[in-house]
Order: C-alpha cells, then structure tokens, then sequence
C-alpha cells in the first residue's frame, strides 16, 4: 500500500479510517521492501517509528495530537537525531548516535510527526546525485536508470517512491530543489534565518537552510508550518512570525491574478535541455492565461553564482569538517602512531573524495595571501548578487525559473567531471547565496517521462506568498500528479 | 650605546560567568574532567554557538575600566587549527573587529606613575586542557568554552619590573569590577611576553613571544633572563629570530617551541554562525554605571584627603576587599590616617589572602571606635592593641571588651592620685633626683603608676599628678 501524503493522511487519521500504527506498519513494509533496491534510506527506525506512532494513536484518541499527529516522514540524515545514528551519509560518523536532537526534530517530535528512518544523501549534503554517498547512491523512482538529483537525494526518492507522507531535506546550494525537480515531487528552501539550524550537521553556515519535501505544495505548506519559527539556539534564526503557510496553499488559482512574474532572461541559456525549456515556458504561459503579468527581469550578476558559491561553501565547509578529528566521536583510524597520524588517517579514511575536494578548494580560499582574492571578494559579489534580486522583486511579486537545466541524468555519467555535476545547480544556487525562499514544483516531463521542475521564488520571508503561487500553478496544471 | 628592553604583555583573563560563552554549559573550576561539557562544548555535529549576554557585559566592564573605546559593532571571527583539546578545529574569537580598542593602564614603580597604553581587548572562547603521561594524551573539555577576554597592550613596558607591575595593577583593575577572579594558579589570569631589545634610539628589534607564564614571578624572570639571551646574541654577531618559547621554571631559561616559519596559518574569517554584534550606547552605560571607585583614583585619594602615606595608599586599594573595608572604618572614625595605621599594621596582620575575604568577626565600623578610643585618649595604645587581640578572637564591641576585661582606665582623680601619692613617697631617692633637675626620672614614675594601677590610670592625669606632687 502506499503511503497517503500529508492531507490525505491527517483526513484518514482524522476520520478513523486508519491509524499511525497502520500508516506505518505499511511504510515500514514498503521500505523494507524497496530500500534495498531504492537505497533511499540509510538507517530504518522500526522499534521507534512504531512506539511513536502508538504514542500518535493515543493523542489522537484524546483529542491532543499535534499538527502532524501520526503523519510518517523521513528525515534527512543531516538531522541530528538523539539515540538514533546520524551519519550525514559519511564514514566519519559511521557510528555515531547523538546525545541530542535537533531543533527541527524536536518541532516535528512535539507535533506528533512518526519518524521512518533516516534518509540517503550526498555525504555532508556535497552533490547533486545522491552519488557521493558512503552508503551507496539512491535509484530516482520517477526516471529509472537515473539519479533522483541531490544532496537530499533518499528524502526525494522516499517521497516520490510514497515510502512516506513527506521528508525533510536541507538545501545549501538546491539540495532540496534540484531533487524535487529531478523526482517529479515539491521541496520548499525557506528563507536563510526562517527554520533553525540546530542539530542540522553544518556543511556551508551561511547558506544551510532545512526545508520540506512532499507530494504537493499544501504537504510542504503544513510540514514547513511545524518546523518554522525563531530558535534562541541558533544566532541566525529570525525572530518573526510563522506564517500561515497551509492557508495560503488553499487559495486556488486565483491568487496569481493579478500577480507580477519575472522571468530572468539570464536563466534560459545554451545548454538548457529543450524539453526543459518548453515545459518552464509553458507553466509561465498558464500562470500568465489565469491572470498572471509576466515581466522580463534582469539578475546581471547569475553568471558568477556558480564560482561565488563554491568559495564561499567550500571556505565554510573547510571550517566546519574540521572537528571530525577522531578524538572524541566518530571514526577513528586504528593504532596512530601519533596525532597527525590519527588525523591525517581518520580524516583519510572517513571522507569521501568529493568531501575532501572541498575541503582543500576552501582551505585555499581562506588561506594567508588568498583569502582577500577569493572569499572576501567572493563575500563582495554574493552581496552583488543578493542587490540583484533586491532590484528584481522591487518590481516583480515572485520570479520563475526552471530548478534545473536539465532532467535527471544516468547514473554514474557526471561522477568523473566534478565541474559538469557543479553546473546542475546553476539556476538553485544563487537563491542559497541571497537568501530568499525557492520553492521547486513539477511543471511536465520530457519524451522520456523525466521530470520537469519549475522554481518559484519569493522575496524573502514571504514563504506564504510562495506556497499560494505554487499550489494555484499546482491546480492548474491539473492538481497534484 | 646602551639596550633597551621593549615589552608587550598578552593576557588572557577568564570572565568569571556562571556558563560558558556560547552555551548554557556551568564553567565552575575544579569539576571532575569531562563532567562540565554538553554537545556544544564537545564541537558534537550540527551545535551552534549562542553568545552569554554576561560575558559581553563583563568585557565592557573590563573595556570601561580600561578606558577603552568600546565597539557598537564587532564581529567574531574562527581561528582555525587542529588540537585535540580544540573540540571544533576553531576556536571562535574575534580578529579584524575586536569589542574594545585603545585605553591604558596605569600603575606605580617605586612610587612613581607609568602608563601602558592597550592596543584593543577581544573576546574569545578558551580551548580544554590536555595532559600528557607517558605515551598517551588526555583531554579534558571542562575548560572548553569559558569566556576570556585577551588584553593585548602596545610594546610600552621597559623592563621586568614594570610589566610585573602593569599585571598586577590590571589584575586588580579586573579583581575590583568582579570580572576575573585573577587566580592564576587555576590559569583563570595568563600572560604572554613580547619581548625584544634594540640600541637606543634605533627601531624596534625582532620579538620572541613567551607563553604561558602562570605568576608574576615567572613573568619577571623569564622576561629578565630572555633580554640576557638577546642582548649576548646580538653582542656576539648573531641574530634574534621571531619565534615563539617557553619558560622552564626549573632552569629559568625560555627555549624554542616553534618559529615562525612553523607558525600556524590561522585562516581567520567571520564565523557565520554568529552575527555581528551589536552593543547600543544604552547597554555600554549600564556596563559603566556598574564601576566601583578603582584601585588607582583611590590610591590618590587615600593621600590627598585622608594623608594616608604613598606606600599605605598602595597596600590599602591593591583589593577591593581591604579598600571597602578600610574605607567604611575610615569614614566612621575622626582620624581616617590613624584608621589606615590600624588596616595596615593590625588588620592585614591578622587576615592570611585578603583577596579570599576578610573573614573578620569584627564590623569597620568597631574598628573605628576603637581607633577613636584611641583618638579621645580614653585608652592607651597599649591597652588598644590588647582589645583588639580580643576582637579579633570574638567580634565583640571594644567597649564591651574593656569592661569585661577590666580594661577601663581610672579616671577618677581620687585613686589615681592616691596611688601617684604612694608611689612618689615609696620612692624619696628619685624624686629628690627630679627635684634636682633630673627630668629623666619622671618616665620611671609614670612606667611605677602604671604597674600599680594595671595600665588603666589615664596617662595625662598621672603626668599632671606628678608634675605638682615632685614640684
């Protein structure tokens, strides 16, 4: 049996027609069935998933459930899950099991959230595959043969598989985005500062950000909801109001009338696969048939998104792996004979190539003599960048772009050219390097049957205005696939 | 021509908050290794800092009392390297926009003023601890994480003397505006040495950076014995290098640790998890409206208004504890300098490490009646110093003490003149004597009176009773 998504699973849960334990007994069922094959998840949580899920049961029955009482998700392995094992897909935290839970986690925990498993990924969220992970990559469900994109690459293939109601993934340059796009499913990167980052392991500091994955924009609406808010455990939260996210997913079609669309002539390159185009134009079309104005913007400073991006990830990046040491969790290399020795093997050991790339790409960008041509100017052209949009959504409500430039490409065709699998995020990464909320939802398929993202974005904190323009794109286009 | 010996001091004062600096962590000293660290503190995947309000408060105060600027905005920065008592790989401190910048100590050599300007006060996080034994290490992330302020002066100290004399003035500084407990056998007060020699009027020599000298002792030998090593290097042709070095208390001789071209690339940049702080003018006035008096501007005023001596003056405001002290005393007596005497000479006596308490069962305020007493010439001296053994040992008022003791002095005219009587008939040799002129012999009379009457007649009235009965 599938998994319902998020509505239909709070109406069955609602209604009595079904209960957590039997949303969850199935999903676990399907998962173990499947995830051999899938290898969408990396750890199974069936004891707990289950005494969660009764514990769902009970609030139910007493009238006590929070908003996601009894809904089965999947959580990312970046999530820091307390007793349970949080690798972030890596070798270096093969056996690690925090002592604590994440803010995120928490939210979900308190609002009665059933928690599967924890989800394959790019190992420390670096690719856009689901290729670079220590556990094995994870198949697309909805193109077989191909990647299911990437880093939350095992959140986007359990959704899309419907091994669950919704996932959480992370983006830090599209991680959530270019997965959902490549899936045929909907994830929503918040505004840097709008969910906590508490118990997420870091990979780029300034870009992080925690955000839904599910079947339609009113799942990720509901989910994001829970998750959102101001967390005093993390400095660059945002003390303001959670929205009413579901709410705005409701209002239909009609809340693009009248609505000013951008559409950035700098993101419909060479290169863009045509079916991409053809589909992205045509949800710009339908947007603009229901009583959208559609406008050409300019964001003269995308071209150096890629390259600002990847000093400013990897500098951080390069900071932030650094306490993998092996001294106090975490693998560490047998019999050192000293302690360079133990951190030169147990780093050796425990990162993936792609990892340790990075790690040397941003240990130069900050090094003595280099950090003032490359991550201070790098810091110089984000703000370019950011100035950009701030121009742009001055005179336009939202803009539209596809995710990505292409669908999902086969297996194993990009892990030799780490350039080529850099350019798959070209059109997510410069929403992570301002700030504002994206949000990727179907728009099409090509000849192959791949899936076809469109990307909305928002100003920022205006994640509302986000899921109202998706979810009347959504309805347009039919209703949810 | 003659050296010049150019010294700039690095301290390192541990604030004394109640958690740690980004995290609600206890930072209490002494614990169990290991039993004083979260998730935040052991660098556990996915933790973020949160900055401790009152360590920034506390920086200020330390800033204010300084006389340093103090930033509206400043920013924390990661100094990366890899330590195994460095849970992160980084330590969060701040390097391009420090909390304060300028300011200056003062303090007194030989009685004379100095003054040492500050370049800038940052904030940063301390590292744990490792121990070696044998072939094994061991951490402890107890110390993980306690709040530091870095004092970093300009190369203004000339000698050892004066920068053992700049520590402990600024020690007390931190002391007096409850920032730093100032321990440096805990390590919560630590200093690095720049020190570097140069002919006079030449330009500044190449430095060596001593660390971790943990007393002032240590301070002032290794900086001696260091200028020896630079001075006979450069008379014998050779050259100082820039490097880092260690004091070997046992030998007293600094030795390489590392140079420069081993020296560390830090690779600074602005952590992303803090965002720059911001301090409004109202909080900086809050922080500078929590300053006591300090030890400096009561120094001087113990001398211009009180006539306490330069040397009194010193001993008096080098605590916070003996100033308050002395001050409520002086402040309730008539004779503020006789008040000092008594702090000086008996109080400071008595108490073993002022800075721990004065621990004292008797009130300033006994004190003072007591050196009024004394004052009024209602008591001796003597007899003062005898109660004040007393109060020492029970808190009880002088005045009480005296009449349990017996200790009053005679006052009434008839018995003392009775025994004045007595002693100078018991006596016929020495007072023919005085009556002849040897003066002398009164001090005998007096010193008979006094036995006689138990130290209690008054002293004046005996003098008055003699000088008409011997007249």
């Amino acid at each position: 049996m599938d998994t319902p998504g998020v509505k239909e699973a709070l109406e069955q849960l609602a209604s009595g027609v079904t209960t957590s334990r039997a949303l969850t007994e199935s999903a676990l069922a399907q998962i173990d069935a499947q995830n051999d094959e899938l290898g969408a998840f990396i750890t199974v949580c069936h004891n707990e998933a289950l005494a969660q899920a009764d514990a769902a049961d009970a609030a139910l029955a007493a009238g006590t459930g929070g908003a996601l009482c009894g809904v089965p998700m999947a959580l990312k392995d970046i999530l820091v899950t307390r007793g349970v094992r949080t690798t972030a897909a890596s070798k270096i935290l093969d056996n690690f099991i925090p002592p604590y839970d994440g803010t995120v986690v928490s939210k979900l925990r308190a609002a009665g959230a059933v928690f599967l498993g924890k989800t394959n990924q790019d190992e420390f969220a670096m690719g856009s595959s689901g290729e670079n992970s220590a556990f094995g990559p994870t198949q697309n469900p909805a193109a077989p043969g191909t990647i299911p994109g990437g880093s939350s690459s095992g959140s986007a293939a359990a959704v899309a598989a419907h091994l669950c109601s919704a996932a959480i993934g992370t983006d830090t340059g599209g991680s959530i985005r270019q997965p959902a796009a490549m899936t045929g499913t909907v994830g929503l990167k918040p505004t840097y500062g709008r969910v906590s980052r508490f118990g997420v392991v870091a990979f780029a500091s300034s870009l992080d950000q925690v955000g839904p994955m599910g079947r339609s924009v009113w799942d990720v609406a509901k989910v994001l909801e829970v998750i959102a808010g101001y967390d005093e455990r993390d400095s660059t939260s945002m003390q303001r109001p959670v929205g009413a996210y579901a709410a705005a997913a409701e209002r239909g079609p009609d809340a693009v009338r009248g609505l000013r669309v951008g559409v950035p002539r700098e993101y419909f390159v060479d290169g863009m696969q045509p079916a991409v185009e053809a589909s992205v134009r045509a949800a710009i079309a339908q947007l603009k048939e229901a009583g959208a104005e559609i406008c050409e913007v300019s964001l003269p400073h995308t071209k150096y998104a890629v390259a600002t991006y990847y000093l400013v990830a990897t500098a951080e990046a390069s900071s932030n792996l650094a306490r993998y040491d092996g001294v106090r969790y975490g693998r560490r290399a047998a019999e050192p004979a000293d302690l360079d020795d133990l951190y030169r093997r147990s780093r050796g050991e425990g990162f993936g190539a792609e990892v340790k790339r990075r790690i040397m790409l941003g240990t130069y960008a900050l090094s003595s003599g280099y950090y003032d041509a490359y991550y201070l100017r790098a810091q110089k052209v984000r703000t370019l960048i950011r100035r950009d949009f701030e121009a742009a959504f001055s005179d336009v409500d939202i803009i539209a772009t596809p995710t990505s430039p292409s669908v999902a490409f086969p297996m194993g065709s990009k892990v030799s050219d780490p350039l080529e699998m850099y350019l798959a995020d070209i059109f997510t990464i410069s929403c992570n390097l301002a700030g504002m909320p994206g949000l990727s939802v179907p728009c099409g398929k090509d000849d192959d049957g791949a899936p076809i993202g469109l990307q909305l974005l928002a100003p920022w904190f205006e994640e509302e205005r986000l899921c109202a323009v998706g979810a009347a794109y959504e309805a347009l286009r039919g209703g949810v696939a | 021509m003659s050296w010049e010996t150019v010294i700039g001091l690095e301290v390192h004062a541990q604030l004394a908050t109640r958690t740690k600096i980004f995290s609600r962590e206890s930072a209490a000293y002494g614990a169990e290794p290991n039993t004083h660290v979260n998730e935040v503190c052991a660098g556990m995947p996915g933790v973020l800092p949160v900055m401790n309000r009152d360590a920034v408060h506390m920086a200020m105060k330390a800033g204010a009392a300084l006389g340093c600027q103090i930033n509206r905005l400043s920013q924390f920065d990661r100094k990366q390297y890899f330590y195994p008592d460095l849970p992160k790989g980084y330590q969060i401190s701040q390097f391009a926009a420090p909390i304060c910048t300028g300011g200056e100590v003062r303090f007194l050599v030989d009685g004379e003023e100095r003054v040492c300007q500050l370049t800038r006060i940052h904030m940063e996080e301390d590292a744990g601890k490792s121990s070696h034994e044998g072939d094994s290490s061991l951490v402890d992330l107890n110390r993980a994480g306690t709040p530091l302020i870095e004092i970093v002066s300009e190369p203004d100290l000339g000698t050892a003397e004066e920068a053992a004399a700049y520590l402990r003035e600024l020690r007390a500084i931190l002391r007096y505006i409850d920032v730093c407990d100032g321990n440096l056998e805990q390590g919560s007060f630590r200093c690095d040495a720049n020190v570097s020699v140069r002919r006079k009027g030449e330009p500044l020599g190449t430095r060596a950076e001593i660390k971790n000298l943990n007393s002032f002792r240590f301070v002032q030998r290794a900086i001696q014995y260091e200028v020896g090593r630079q001075i006979d290097l450069l008379e014998g042709g050779g050259r100082v290098v820039q490097e880092t070095r260690l004091y070997n208390a046992d030998t007293g001789k600094t030795f390489s640790m590392r140079s420069k071209e081993d020296a560390h690339d830090y690779r600074y940049f602005p952590d992303p998890d803090l965002p720059p702080m911001v301090i409004d003018e109202a909080w900086e006035l809050r922080a500078r409206a929590e300053l006591p008096e300090l030890p400096g501007a009561r120094r001087v005023r113990y001398q211009s208004e009180w006539d306490v001596s330069a040397a009194d003056a010193v001993t008096l405001s080098a605590s916070r504890e003996v100033a308050d002290f002395f001050e409520a005393a002086a402040a309730g007596s008539k004779n503020p300098k006789r008040v000092s005497n008594w702090v000086v000479n008996e109080v400071l006596r008595v108490v073993e490490n002022p800075e721990d308490g004065l621990a004292l069962l008797f009130t300033a305020a006994q004190l003072a009646a007591l050196s009024d007493m004394v004052e009024a010439k209602e008591i001796t001296g003597k007899i003062a110093k005898t109660v004040f053994e007393h109060m020492v040992a029970t808190g009880d008022d002088p005045g009480a003490i005296l009449d349990r003791e017996g200790l009053r002095p005679v006052r009434d005219e008839g018995a003392v003149r009775a025994a004045v009587e007595k002693i100078v008939a018991d006596n016929p040799e020495q007072a023919e004597q005085f009556r002849a002129g040897k003066t002398k012999v009164m001090g005998f009379f007096i010193g008979q009176v006094m036995r006689a009457t138990k130290g209690k007649a008054d002293p004046d009235l005996v003098r008055q009773l003699l000088a008409e009965l011997l007249a």
